[in-house]
């Protein structure tokens, strides 16, 4: 099975990024489980892909994939999902029309590369005509956060209050920097599958968002057609490795960025998980009305709610 | 075991076909392994030769390429190993070549002249070491794919006994050296990237071309060679033991006094 020793992906890393390299500013928050006291048994295991890793090393394996991933991620995107992402991610800030009823406090976390956040200001800005609505991008790697910055720097919102980038872990973001109740709409963009509990991050966006605000979670997801799923599966266990080692010099991220995918939730247990951290959300089925909104078979999926 | 057995009992019909689902794949023969289809070697090999083609800087393309376009030549090699006594010594202790299984500061501290001490002065005056080479991920058979580690990892020997330097235009003297003496393709088609070279190289290397293909076609297969044992030999002993002799002088970027601290004349550039 594939060796995924987290010092060749970090060797590749420094083969493959082009920025400098970065001070980290701080070390992520430890894993949080506040209510419950350590146990001295065997640790508790969680899943990397196909793999059965123990909880603690996760989170810093994750961090060796995107580590590996940052300085080509958007050229990988394109080739992956041949172009397709954008579409996606246009249909998920069409959804959300940030500005359309005012300037919106928004955080959007896993959002390294600022993909989501551009879409959004720019949405605000060229429909509403909205200079008021900022994004909080945060993400738990320096390295995609480096590489977000860059991508602002060469837009009119560098240097503004509309933008700004945090690095913090999406279960634990801190209580001093982003306070309860202090945002309009939490986004989160293929980011989710890579958190090691999810249940955390949906607690805690609960937490920071004000009542009446919006979590919204565009994120990959089983696909129910069998002729599309075949050909799916045929595609990104095949093709997209042998891309990532082709382009980016490092088949091991892909594979695990592919089998972290078939490892996430079904459209309707994760809306149950979101109704279970405390949002209001759609009856269970796709489409309007719906928790959720299947694109392209289910190939994407964009998850929301409201917390009441 | 009774999983096995119905394994056995299913494949052995000849209308059933176990049919493996596409997220899985078949065991690995080796560490690091990873079995490919036909379709996906094909899309590698052409991937990774253009990748090759057009950044030769991926070193680990022009590797893949290798170990895909391989064809018949390993098990050749592997025939010239088993031939030759010191190549099936090889076979059997399987070195491996990199910075904690080759000393590199006793083999600094040996008399000029010998192969050791040249290897190092010329590591020293490339700036490379010798951990740079990709593991073999593509290759099915452990054996070929110690054969194909083998020659990865022995190329830095053919730059230092030869004198080359690692500028692109001797790379591709070495590598057509390589391929008048090994057979593999990959090396063959490396020539193919001439065409990308500005001519003032291109014209540089067309110097060599009769050298690599005359020599490296007269000399002994170099896959034989045990080269940790002979880091005591003086090179020139050794180069007339491989049946290789000297190519036109190269010209080096940095002059052989300052690498082996002013003790050897500097050649001219």
């Amino acid at each position: 099975m594939q060796s995924l020793a987290p010092r060749r992906l970090a060797s590749a890393c420094r083969r493959s990024t082009t920025l400098p390299p970065t001070r980290r500013w701080h070390s992520s928050s430890p894993q949080s489980a506040p209510t419950q006291t350590p146990e001295p048994g065997p640790s508790r295991t969680t899943h990397f892909g196909y793999r059965t890793v123990p909880e603690e090393s996760k989170e810093s394996l994750v961090r060796g994939v995107f580590d590996s991933v940052a300085s080509n991620y958007d050229l990988m995107n394109d080739a992956m999902s041949m172009g397709v992402h954008r579409l996606w991610k246009d249909e998920f800030v069409g959804l959300l029309r940030p500005g359309s009823k005012g300037p919106v406090r928004c955080i959007d976390v896993a959002g390294g590369t600022g993909d989501i956040a551009l879409r959004m200001l720019d949405h605000a800005r060229e429909k509403y005509a909205d200079r008021e609505t900022s994004v909080d991008v945060v993400d738990i790697n320096a390295e995609m956060l480096r590489a977000g910055y860059v991508r602002f720097k060469k837009t009119m919102y560098h240097d503004t209050s509309q933008i700004a980038f945090h690095e913090a872990n999406a279960q634990d973001l801190g209580q001093e920097r982003f306070l309860s109740n202090s945002y309009d709409l939490y986004t989160i963009a293929f980011g989710i599958r890579n958190v090691t509990n999810i249940r955390e991050a949906l607690a805690e966006a609960y937490r920071v968002l004000k009542p009446g605000g919006t979590f919204a979670c565009l994120e990959f997801n089983k696909v129910t057609n069998p002729i599309l799923a075949q050909l799916y599966d045929q595609y990104s266990f095949s093709v997209i490795p042998m891309l990532g080692s082709i382009l980016a010099g490092d088949r091991d991220s892909y594979q695990y960025l592919v089998e972290s995918i078939r490892r996430f939730p079904s459209q309707w247990d994760f809306a149950k998980m979101i109704a279970d951290a405390g949002f209001a959300t759609g009856e269970h089925h796709s489409g309007n009305g719906g928790a959720w909104r299947d694109l392209w078979g289910g190939i994407a999926c964009i998850h929301t709610g409201v917390k009441v | 075991m009774r999983l096995g057995s119905r394994r056995q009992a299913q494949t052995s019909s000849p209308v059933f076909k176990r049919v493996r689902h596409v997220a899985t794949r078949p065991p690995p023969a080796y560490p690091g392994h990873v079995p490919l289809t036909l379709p996906e070697k094909a899309f590698m090999a052409v991937g990774s030769g253009l990748m090759a083609f057009f950044r030769p800087q991926r070193g680990d393309m022009v590797a893949v390429f290798g170990e895909m376009t391989a064809g018949p030549a390993l098990p050749q090699l592997l025939d010239r190993m088993l031939e030759c006594e010191e190549g099936r010594r090889i076979l059997k202790e399987r070195p491996r070549i990199n910075s904690s299984t080759v000393d590199l500061a006793a083999l600094s501290r040996l008399p000029e002249g010998t192969f050791g001490r040249t290897y190092v002065n010329w590591l020293e005056r490339c700036g490379v070491t010798p951990d740079t080479r990709e593991p073999v991920r593509y290759v099915d058979d452990p054996e070929l794919a110690y054969v194909m580690q083998r020659y990865r990892e022995c190329h830095d020997f053919y730059h230092a006994i030869n004198g080359m330097p690692v500028s692109v235009e001797y790379e591709i003297a070495v590598k057509l050296f390589e391929f008048a003496n090994l057979g593999l393709p990959m090396t063959a088609l490396a020539g193919l990237t001439t065409i990308r070279l500005p001519p003032k190289k291109r014209a540089r290397l067309s110097e060599y071309i009769p050298w690599a293909l005359r020599c490296g076609s007269s000399a002994r297969s170099l896959i034989t060679v045990y080269w940790e044992e002979r880091w005591n030999q003086n090179v020139e002993d050794l180069k007339c033991d491989l049946g290789v002799w000297d190519p036109p002088p190269p010209i080096w970027r940095k002059p052989l006094g300052e690498a082996t601290g002013g003790t050897a004349t500097a050649v001219e550039v």
